[in-house]
């Protein structure tokens, strides 16, 4: 009899274990409310280079709020929650034109500050290694020239915006900058790496001078996690 | 140099009891206004729109891919002089007289215009400015990106705030709401609007 109730006790265990590792694929991975995603790392890590009061504003509450403001959005239209930001990114013509705009700033404002964080780290910085070493190289004829022409988009972009290097449909490497939040998606172009030019990324420290910003941030740049986002791209 | 920089109508100070530092003028009137001023010139030198008056030079360039960098920083040079006059100490609250009789009677009251300004202010996505114009001899409330303004679409600017962030970014960090409350409440020039309107 104890025996039996044991079984039965890990049976449902085993059920209960079952049921809640499940639960992740029981739902799309981004039905609304879309949640903000953590800072991979502490606030100042990424001192010198970005203090740590702007990590805690451009994350807790500019990247917050593009997140309560599609949520919004994405209520007004129960269909659109079955979709991940990404595709309603890649084709903003087939979201209702009241909330397309909404969608457009605040998704693009989540998609590509989720990158953001995820592309930086402590102790970052040096250069690429394998496939991604090699195309940046034949794309821009070296590593130096590849960050200058990076950084001269990123202080061209006038107001706010984003510099990227994406990745073409053919697979090839292209430098572009996009204004405030639109993302490379919406042309159809896969986002390898991005810099937040917007002032609030940089204005607390950097002020006016955002040529500084541009080339200390390759300090903080996590080579070994765009790497990973480019062999998906040429997958 | 043919373009040139009027000097602030304050001290970088000046504002200080109205929550704007005087760091935030240092760097927004000493640098961001001036680096507009040092663009706009090495870009015209040596052209004829070295010699038009930097109204001109908006209308002219606007719209032209090929002079965006042109229109930006004219734009930007005109936008940042009319800013700093659209602000006093010991301004906001309401207006008086023509002006405040055509407000009621464009807008229905000095609330409902108050209102449509925050709006317009808040809902400027990314870099731009929130304005009070003249249009058609009516009164609106418009809001323009980035360097764009009021002159190059036929329209009478009165009253401007700067909406990028560098322009608050110092004093009020992410919550621009409150910046543009703060404007209204405790900096606005109404005599300047006034002035404007009349012109």
């Amino acid at each position: 009899m104890r025996n039996f109730i044991q079984f039965l006790y890990r049976g449902m265990v085993v059920i209960l274990i079952t049921f809640f590792l499940l639960i992740p694929f029981a739902t799309p991975a981004e039905a609304a409310p879309v949640e903000l995603p953590p800072l991979p790392y502490d606030y100042d890590a990424l001192a010198p280079f970005i203090d740590a009061e702007t990590m805690q504003f451009h994350h807790d509450k500019h990247h917050a709020a593009y997140i309560s403001k599609l949520n919004e959005a994405l209520e007004k239209h129960t269909s659109l929650q079955n979709q991940s930001t990404e595709a309603l990114l890649k084709d903003l013509s087939q979201v209702p034109e009241d909330v397309r705009k909404t969608i457009q700033n605040n998704g693009g404002g989540h998609l590509n500050h989720s990158m953001f964080w995820q592309i930086m780290k402590p102790q970052g910085g040096g250069t690429p290694t394998g496939a991604l070493a090699e195309a940046i190289n034949q794309t821009f004829g070296s590593f130096e020239s590849f960050q200058e022409q990076f950084n001269q988009a990123g202080l061209g972009q006038f107001g706010s915006g984003w510099v990227w290097l994406v990745s073409n449909p053919q697979g090839q490497l292209q430098i572009i900058s996009t204004a405030n939040q639109d993302s490379p998606l919406m042309q159809g172009l896969y986002p390898v790496m991005g810099n937040d030019v917007w002032e609030h990324a940089y204005y607390l420290s950097y002020r006016n001078r955002r040529a500084d910003y541009l080339s200390n941030w390759w300090n903080v740049v996590n080579w070994p996690e765009i790497e990973k986002r480019y062999a998906a791209a040429q997958a | 140099m043919p373009f040139t920089q009027a000097p602030l109508p304050y001290d970088f100070g000046a504002l200080e009891a109205h929550n704007m530092s005087a760091k935030t003028f240092e760097f927004h009137f000493g640098k961001h206004h001036a680096a507009y001023v040092t663009n706009l010139n090495n870009l015209v030198k040596d052209t004829p729109m070295a010699d038009m008056s930097l109204e001109d030079v908006i209308k002219a360039s606007y719209g032209d891919a090929s002079k965006a960098g042109i229109f930006n920083n004219a734009a930007q040079v005109w936008n940042h002089s009319f800013f700093w006059n659209s602000m006093k100490s010991g301004g906001g609250g309401a207006p008086t007289g023509d002006l405040a009789a055509k407000i009621d009677s464009d807008f229905g009251s000095f609330d409902a215009f108050k209102e449509a300004f925050k709006t317009a202010a808040a809902t400027q996505f990314g870099s731009g400015w929130a304005w009070l114009v003249l249009e058609n001899g009516t009164l609106k409330v418009t809001k323009t990106p980035n360097a764009e303004n009021p002159l190059v679409h036929g329209q009478k600017p009165l009253l401007t705030l700067d909406v990028w962030e560098h322009a608050y970014y110092l004093d009020f960090q992410n919550r621009r709401p409150d910046f543009i409350t703060n404007f209204l409440d405790q900096l606005v020039n109404w005599d300047f609007a006034a002035q404007n309107m009349a012109a």
